[in-house]
């Protein structure tokens, strides 16, 4: 099948006024053993529609993506691509059928260059298909770049591009392989607001190419953006399609979790009036810019900005883990010279990384090992052997008063969801005693309603006296949790704003205030 | 949910239902096979002096792998046992022989310059931030012409030490229950193997051993002195390398400087054969015995069976193939 004639094809039914669907699923079903992880589900793509699909996780997005792309077979149901039924034995049928997706974590060869990635496995060849064609390759690379109006330089090596470039090196990839159907997932979650909107005109353009996007995301604004239908599944089922311009959030929302969310609420409680934690002056190269601020008992302060605005770099600075140029650090009103993460937690301090996964757990250990982990040394019995009994019955403690849904302690913690991983990591804190905590993108990959608990956690731990920064690039997320908001932008702190009175155009305001800088 | 289910069913407390302590099982499996395989095929595989015979031959490589473990579950990797155990060996011999101190400053000689060459590779490369296998590759070369420098090249022998026979090859439980000639060797390499066993189960060091190979950006965030753990680790290694090289030094009768070159690819051999992850953060000691068996087996089975020799080596690779693979089945269904 010529995919060129394919998308004459649709283009042409386009024009005769009958839209065939680019891709149609209905009523698709799959189980796994014990679980039924889809039913009934259906799913149409025009060409030149941005569809979006949500649902929270373990709603079956995932599954269903991987039916359309082969990873799965179905167990019943059927799929049409062009109105011609179709199976998907396999990733590489999909491909063959222009269908291509482009993961979250992002699949590339960080040493080979862009050209070498967009080909790999297939490229040109020459010289009896002994060597490689080079040229060809690097040309047609520029082909598909200019395509998508980007200036990315094919020779470059992939590792030294911004994540944001890399995606583009992806989507390149899959339009090599003259997809028509590209399947996005969570495609800006590792992207600033500049390089959202360069993708989203990346998309606009690819909508009048006639190419049809599957667009999956936990973003309302986003879907808003750019959708024109989003479809919404709930527990492995098909709940709904509506149009996107037209229906409202919280719609979706309450389509999503099954109920209504009041989500709009702000911080409660008031801050304490003791400083638990003062900065003053902190400076790491061009990165932090003389950053001061103060963190009272009982408050949560939330750090706001654009990815790169420097919000983890004061952190992992305050934690010891990057060194400092310069600058004071008070605890409990005594100066402190934290250069290690040792210290800052002999100090009471914990860093909750946005990187759970690499940073915040071993995953292969168990839950009880993960909660206990920063604790051990307390848990020894005659100075040297592991003290199980009381470690068992401390993790038991904490597993319950978070409410981590676990079948045990014993439990692998790469097999829990997100928002629990994220409990056993403020598990792992709380039972060290940290009482300034410092959350860095608390809530992010956990799904909605599981994060209205992480939310309700925080606000108790404030309540509690607990001192906590939360950094977050979700504005209604910093807005919703924090007494008091700080905006950095390059380094620095643009200023400092009101929980109860901030607004999302104030934060983004100070954002985006840059400022020239006279000697460089 | 199945997950849930299966996972619980095989929780993991670095205990018995762990995958590590499946491949273990696997292991030893194919250990008693291999006994009831040469026991049926052979006529004087079975005897009680054979069997003795293999365990004074697993002695040596079973301490070095119990080394090695530590190592290899902390995420590192160790190439300089076996050269280490030589130097350790050259120690012993410098100390007892050449000095003329009692035995008593001959094993503590031994196991703090292993201690101490371990402890250098742990710096090197806790500190200096280099690659394990090229700081202990370089240890390697460093202990290798340190054991031919201080020994002048030659062997140096422990006449004059009469009772250091007594760490290997003599038999003290013979003196107690008369006819069980089971050398002191095999019951150093137990202890030793049940001692490391306790450490890296029940002692913080274990834990963090654990940690440090499962996640070691987590453990440091965690506040964990990754470098410190990562020291004493090498250290603890290479003083098991100490214990390993008065062994061998003592069935001997010698520290032999040339010795000790091929010795850390046996000892990794029954460390991975034994069921320890090479990625780090999952093993046991149980295993790498059991590996260390496995060959000791083999050689001694394959020879009387008038196999050539260098057979063993063949079949040795192909157990090593087999069971990494087989761990790897395991872990896939799990």
């Amino acid at each position: 099948m010529g995919e060129t004639d394919a998308i004459h094809a649709s283009a042409a039914a386009a024009a005769a006024g009958k839209v065939r669907p680019l891709l149609a699923l209905s009523g698709i079903e799959k189980s796994f053993p014990g679980v039924k992880a889809l039913r009934g589900v259906e799913f149409t793509l025009h060409p030149g529609e941005v569809h979006a699909l949500m649902g929270e996780n373990g709603a079956g997005k995932s599954t269903l993506m991987k039916i359309i792309t082969g990873v799965y077979q179905p167990d019943a149901g059927e799929m049409k691509v062009d109105g011609q039924s179709v199976s998907v034995p396999d990733p590489r049928a999909a491909q063959a059928l222009g269908i291509s997706i482009i993961h979250q974590e992002l699949f590339l060869m960080n040493h080979l260059t862009a050209a070498q990635n967009i080909f790999i496995g297939r490229e040109p060849r020459r010289g009896f298909g002994f060597f490689v064609d080079e040229g060809k390759m690097r040309a047609d690379a520029a082909a598909l770049f200019a395509r998508m109006k980007v200036d990315i330089d094919p020779d470059v090596e992939v590792g030294t591009l911004t994540v944001a470039r890399q995606q583009l090196v992806e989507i390149a990839k899959a339009l090599s392989f003259n997809s028509r159907v590209l399947i996005m997932d969570e495609p800006t979650s590792a992207l600033n607001e500049t390089e959202v909107e360069h993708l989203f005109a990346i998309i606009e353009d690819l909508k009048r190419q006639g190419v049809g996007i599957v667009y999956i995301t936990h973003k309302m604004d986003e879907v808003k953006r750019i959708a024109d239908r989003v479809t919404i599944m709930r527990d492995g089922q098909y709940i709904d399609t509506l149009p996107a311009a037209t229906t409202d959030m919280a719609t979706i929302i309450s389509l999503m979790v099954g109920r209504e969310l009041a989500d709009s609420t702000r911080a409660e409680g008031r801050a304490g009036e003791d400083v638990v934690l003062s900065v003053k002056g902190l400076n790491r190269g061009k990165v932090i810019r003389n950053v001061s601020f103060a963190l009272k008992r009982g408050e949560i302060l939330g750090f706001a900005g654009l990815m790169g605005a420097g919000r983890t770099e004061v952190a992992r600075a305050i934690f010891g883990a990057d060194p400092i140029d310069g600058g004071e650090i008070e605890i409990h009103g005594r100066r402190e010279v934290i250069a290690s993460p040792r210290e800052a937690v002999r100090l009471g301090l914990a860093y909750l990384s946005e990187d759970r996964k690499h940073f915040g757990l071993v995953t292969g250990m168990s839950v009880g090992d993960n909660i206990t982990m920063a604790s051990w040394p307390r848990f020894l019995k005659g100075g040297f052997f592991m003290d199980d009994g009381r470690m068992r019955a401390a993790s038991r403690d904490y597993v319950e008063r978070l409410r981590v849904k676990t079948p045990s302690i014993f439990q692998e913690t790469k097999l829990l969801s997100g928002g629990n991983q994220q409990k056993v990591v403020i598990a792992k804190w709380l039972l060290r005693d940290c009482d300034i905590l410092i959350f860095d993108e608390p809530t992010r990959g956990i799904d909605i309603g599981a994060k209205a608990e992480i939310y309700r956690l925080l606000q108790g731990l404030a309540d509690q006296g607990k001192a906590i920064i939360v950094i977050s690039s979700e504005l209604p997320e910093v807005l919703r949790l924090s007494h008091r908001i700080l905006v950095m932008c390059e380094g620095r702190i643009t200023g400092e704003l009101d929980g109860r009175t901030a607004t999302q155009e104030s934060i983004m305001h100070l954002a985006t205030l840059r400022q020239p800088i006279a000697a460089e | 949910m199945t997950d849930a289910a299966l996972s619980q069913a095989g929780a993991k407390r670095n205990g018995i239902f762990s995958t590590a302590a499946l491949q273990k099982g696997v292991a030893f499996v194919v250990l008693v096979a291999l006994l009831a395989f040469f026991s049926v095929f052979t006529e004087n595989f079975a005897a009680w002096n054979n069997m003795v015979n293999i365990m004074q031959a697993t002695a040596v490589n079973g301490v070095l792998g119990v080394a090695v473990t530590f190592v290899i579950i902390s995420g590192g990797i160790d190439l300089a046992v076996g050269t280490m155990m030589t130097m350790t060996a050259v120690t012993a011999g410098l100390v007892l022989t050449n000095a003329g101190l009692p035995l008593p400053f001959g094993i503590l000689g031994a196991v703090a310059s292993g201690a101490m060459m371990g402890g250098a590779s742990g710096s090197i490369i806790a500190k200096l931030k280099i690659p394990p296998f090229i700081a202990t590759l370089g240890m390697m070369q460093i202990s290798r012409g340190l054991a031919l420098v201080f020994s002048g090249a030659k062997p140096i022998y422990f006449n004059s030490t009469p009772s250091y026979k007594y760490l290997s090859p003599e038999s003290s439980i013979s003196l107690l229950v008369p006819g069980l000639e089971i050398p002191n060797g095999v019951f150093i390499m137990f202890g030793i193997a049940i001692l490391a066993s306790i450490l890296l189960n029940r002692s913080l060091f274990g834990r963090y051993v654990f940690a440090l190979g499962s996640n070691e950006e987590a453990a440091r965030l965690s506040g964990v002195n990754v470098d410190f753990w990562k020291i004493v680790t090498y250290a603890l290694s290479g003083a098991i390398c100490g214990i390993a090289g008065l062994l061998i030094s003592s069935r001997l009768n010698s520290a032999q400087p040339a010795l000790g070159l091929g010795y850390e690819l046996d000892a990794i051999a029954a460390v991975v054969i034994g069921g320890t992850s090479l990625s780090g953060g999952r093993g046991t000691i149980l295993g790498t015995i059991i590996g260390a068996f496995i060959m000791s087996v083999l050689t001694n089975g394959l020879r009387i069976m008038g196999v050539q020799e260098e057979w063993k080596i063949v079949v040795t690779g192909v157990i090593i193939i087999v069971a990494v693979f087989v761990d790897i089945m395991l872990r896939r269904r799990a």
